[in-house]
């Protein structure tokens, strides 16, 4: 058995590469164009009133004519959605490391922690409003900012702490103090769980930027935005600003996950993946 | 002066919980290739750990290479293979192999040509770059062992470490294993739950009966050195074998109660042949 010779991944050219990609992608783009197609034809064909459901048709010339606004709109939010993100996550990912150093600290804290997580935190919109400022961006990253903590701290404790305690062994073995043992196992061990939670994170704090403008915000807000046009039956608009929303939390995610597929390599899950 | 020296030892799981090891008394002595063997739960995987200071002895004492185990563990003087190969995904097998070398703080150029000898001497030559998962099992497991004789340290520790491969692969590794001992000059200690690969490979193979782990007795294997793959048609390996089953038998090895797990079903079997 072990006489078997494990190849690399074979490489093909960038021809054969892009060729591939394309037949990856060629069935959820036709899903997407069919269900933009239907969309279309179902809204005129049964005269659906705009207010309801506009064609996709309206929604692509509003988001040309109107571009200018809402790109800078969903500019501000996503910039609420980072900050929060990237507040969340470091602390997400120091106490996930504290925690795993001072096991008998976790046990202490994680219940609450649990607990914590059930608190509906978009709820406190209002209140984070309060203390940084209604208009501030400020205001919006601390919702963003507690939105990702949880499913970050999870996820990276989880990694750190599900290493086989043979690896540890191994690294006693060679006389290798705790700092060692993050540094050269947890940690490597626990990236492909922190950039689990990483990715989700982003999701999250798209949702928290846009929801925590919806309890006031600044004008410049992509949250702020759909609410005032959905305020005066400008749904066509509404509609814009959320495809907006999408394809900034698109990209967010996507960015994260090519991040992601740098880092590692080395995963197994990389087979496959250009080197 | 003995490599390893075993006196009294016992270890007892949880206050006045399982006595997993009782009157341990053994003396290893340099370039020797030693065995531990016996049921499931007789505790050689214990002992192992023991040595090695990866677990602490209830009482006895426990002197590797002249020192307590404990300091012999911070300096470095044993390597340990376990059954799985224990290898780390995000490393390439080179940097798997320098692992032990890069925490002793050895350079670039003298690792780079370390790992060159360690990869020729366990035939992996060309796989240097690749990531464990491109390997087959018994190929990781020559990389653990390529990692352990890294540092060159004057013990190796066994365990089981080709217990998850088929037969032909263990064979053919365990050929592999006397060679590189041979041109290592370490000292092994070895623990397995097959007989025939226990008198195979072994200068000494040890009897140890479960519940509580004790040492039943001690097997000189004398069969002339370097052995090769005849070595296991001989006469004398045939009666080694029946010497060593008789012993597993008066410890109780064979009296199987409760639901053989596969570690009891393989020397079962053994038992039967």
């Amino acid at each position: 058995m072990s006489a078997t010779v494990v190849e690399p991944i074979p490489r093909g050219t960038l021809g054969t590469r892009v060729g591939q990609s394309v037949t990856d992608w060629a069935p959820a783009v036709v899903v997407f164009a069919a269900g933009i197609a239907l969309w279309e034809g179902l809204v005129r064909g049964l005269d659906i009133q705009e207010f309801l459901l506009p064609p996709p048709s309206d929604i692509a010339r509003t988001l040309w004519t109107e571009r200018d606004t809402l790109w800078s709109a969903g500019w501000f939010t996503f910039e609420e959605a980072l900050g929060g993100w990237i507040m969340g996550c470091s602390a997400a990912i120091v106490t996930a490391l504290v925690l795993a150093r001072w096991r008998t600290l976790a046990t202490a804290l994680m219940p609450f922690a649990i607990a914590a997580n059930a608190i509906p935190i978009i709820a406190f919109a209002p209140i984070t409003n309060n203390w940084f400022g209604t208009l501030s961006q400020l205001s919006k990253m601390v919702i963003a900012a507690v939105l990702c903590y949880f499913p970050v701290l999870v996820n990276t404790l989880r990694g750190l702490t599900s290493v086989r305690p043979q690896q540890i062994e191994l690294m006693h073995s060679y006389a290798a103090g705790e700092l060692e043992i993050f540094r050269r196992v947890r940690i490597p061990h626990a990236l492909p769980f922190i950039f689990t939670g990483l990715k989700v994170a982003t999701v999250l704090a798209m949702i928290g930027a846009i929801v925590g403008d919806w309890f006031g915000g600044s004008l410049d807000a992509l949250g702020v935005e759909i609410q005032r046009q959905a305020g005066v039956f400008a749904f066509t608009e509404a509609w814009a600003a959320i495809v907006v929303a999408s394809v900034f939390g698109i990209a967010f995610y996507s960015l994260v996950a090519a991040a992601e597929r740098l880092t590692m390599r080395w995963h197994p899950s990389a087979r496959g993946a250009t080197e | 002066m003995s490599v390893v020296s075993l006196s009294n030892v016992k270890k007892e799981f949880g206050t006045g919980g399982v006595v997993a090891l009782q009157g341990i008394n053994l003396d290893i002595e340099e370039r020797e290739f030693i065995s531990l063997i016996g049921p499931s739960g007789c505790g050689k995987s214990t002992l192992l750990r023991i040595i090695g200071d990866l677990i602490q002895p209830t009482t006895g004492e426990v002197v590797v290479n002249g020192k307590s185990a404990h300091q012999a563990r911070l300096d470095r003087d044993y390597g340990i293979v376990f059954q799985d190969a224990v290898l780390f995904d995000w490393r390439t097998v080179a940097k798997n192999i320098a692992l032990p070398l890069e925490m002793m703080g050895w350079d670039r150029r003298k690792r780079a040509e370390r790992v060159k000898k360690l990869v020729e001497l366990v035939e992996l030559t060309g796989f240097e770059g690749h990531h464990p998962w491109q390997l087959s099992g018994g190929m990781q497991q020559r990389v653990s062992i390529a990692r352990a004789l890294s540092f060159d340290p004057p013990l190796l520790l066994m365990d089981e470490p080709f217990g998850a491969l088929d037969e032909m692969t263990r064979e053919r590794l365990n050929l592999e294993l006397l060679q590189i001992w041979e041109r290592s000059g370490s000292t092994v200690t070895f623990v397995t739950h097959s007989i025939s690969e226990a008198v195979f490979l072994s200068t000494r193979v040890v009897v140890m009966s479960a519940r509580p782990g004790r040492i039943v007795g001690i097997v000189d294997i004398d069969l002339p050195q370097p052995r090769t793959a005849d070595t296991r048609e001989g006469p004398r390996f045939a009666e080694l074998i029946r010497e060593v089953r008789r012993l597993l038998r008066r410890g109780g090895g064979f009296d199987v109660e409760e639901p053989a797990g596969e570690e009891e079903l393989i020397v079962a079997e053994e038992g039967l042949q």
